[in-house]
């Protein structure tokens, strides 16, 4: 749980920053209305991902796979990059067609 | 003063600024001051990143989250200005319900995550990553990592698609 070899710090703290974020992240996801405040919890919860990965790789290295966790990261924020251009793109379309950016009143597929 | 009890010092102190920040974007009521603390969050995020020995990751954060993302993310809010002027709520009926779950998935995590028995390498002090990282990438990522451009190039086009403007004809 804590850091091995008499250090301080290990992979345990990192993981639980990275559990606060992402809670912090799902909170934000659900209680807010604003479609724009869901896609910034959205990236919290990527950031908070991208710090497991990265404290894996750094605490986990193998010379088998090195800096597997960060080549993984490094996806991540490519991936997010092309996902935030393209919910933008999206939520510009509904509120140009449906003056609204509320996801409660987003309602058209709702059963 | 010896470079362990430094380095916890530095984590707890990017620690509390990144989760802090991250509060604050979720519980700040307005929309580009949250935009601002999300800028805060990405940039302590990049520091944790270079605590980590992750130099090429720092870059790669600062550059496309603190940098590329919010900008995306402040002309959202610019061109929907018009529909957050009024004066009602930003939180949906379900804030306790939100906060219940947000701390029932913390505490899950936790107690996963803390007790597993995770695999420890020995870091082999390496000096920077950007090499390893490069290599791995054509090597062993070579088709995730081609496949990944193409991905970047279809969510481009697709944004330009998708956002354009009709044309009346």
């Amino acid at each position: 749980m804590l850091g091995e070899g008499g250090s301080y710090i290990g992979l345990g703290h990192f993981l639980a920053l990275s559990a606060g974020l992402f809670s912090i992240g799902v909170y934000g996801l659900l209680s807010k209305r604003n479609a724009i405040t869901l896609l910034m919890s959205v990236e919290l919860m990527f950031n908070s991902v991208n710090i497991a990965l990265v404290a894996f790789a750094r605490f986990g290295y193998n010379s088998v796979q090195p800096l597997a966790g960060e080549a993984f990261a490094l996806f991540v924020i490519t991936i997010a990059a092309a996902e935030v251009a393209v919910a933008i793109a999206i939520l510009l379309l509904i509120y140009r067609l449906r003056d609204t950016i509320w996801v409660d009143e987003i309602d058209l597929m709702r059963w | 003063m010896d470079n362990q009890l430094l380095f916890a010092l530095t984590f707890y102190a990017l620690g509390a600024m990144v989760l802090g920040s991250g509060m604050a974007v979720v519980f700040v009521r307005n929309v580009v001051h949250a935009a601002v603390a999300l800028i805060a969050c990405f940039f302590f995020v990049a520091w944790i990143y270079l605590l980590l020995n992750a130099d090429l990751l720092w870059v790669a954060q600062l550059l496309i989250y603190a940098g590329a993302i919010p900008v995306l993310i402040v002309f959202a809010i610019m061109f929907t200005r018009r529909s957050m002027s009024d004066t009602s709520s930003a939180e949906s009926g379900n804030t306790a319900w939100a906060a219940l779950v947000a701390a029932a998935v913390f505490g899950l995590l936790l107690v996963v995550l803390l007790p597993a028995n995770w695999f420890h390498g020995r870091w082999p002090g390496l000096v920077g990553t950007t090499q390893v990282i490069g290599q791995e990438l054509v090597y062993r990522y070579a088709v995730p990592f081609e496949v990944v451009s193409v991905l970047l190039l279809a969510g481009l086009i697709g944004a330009v698609v998708l956002a354009r403007r009709e044309e009346e004809s």
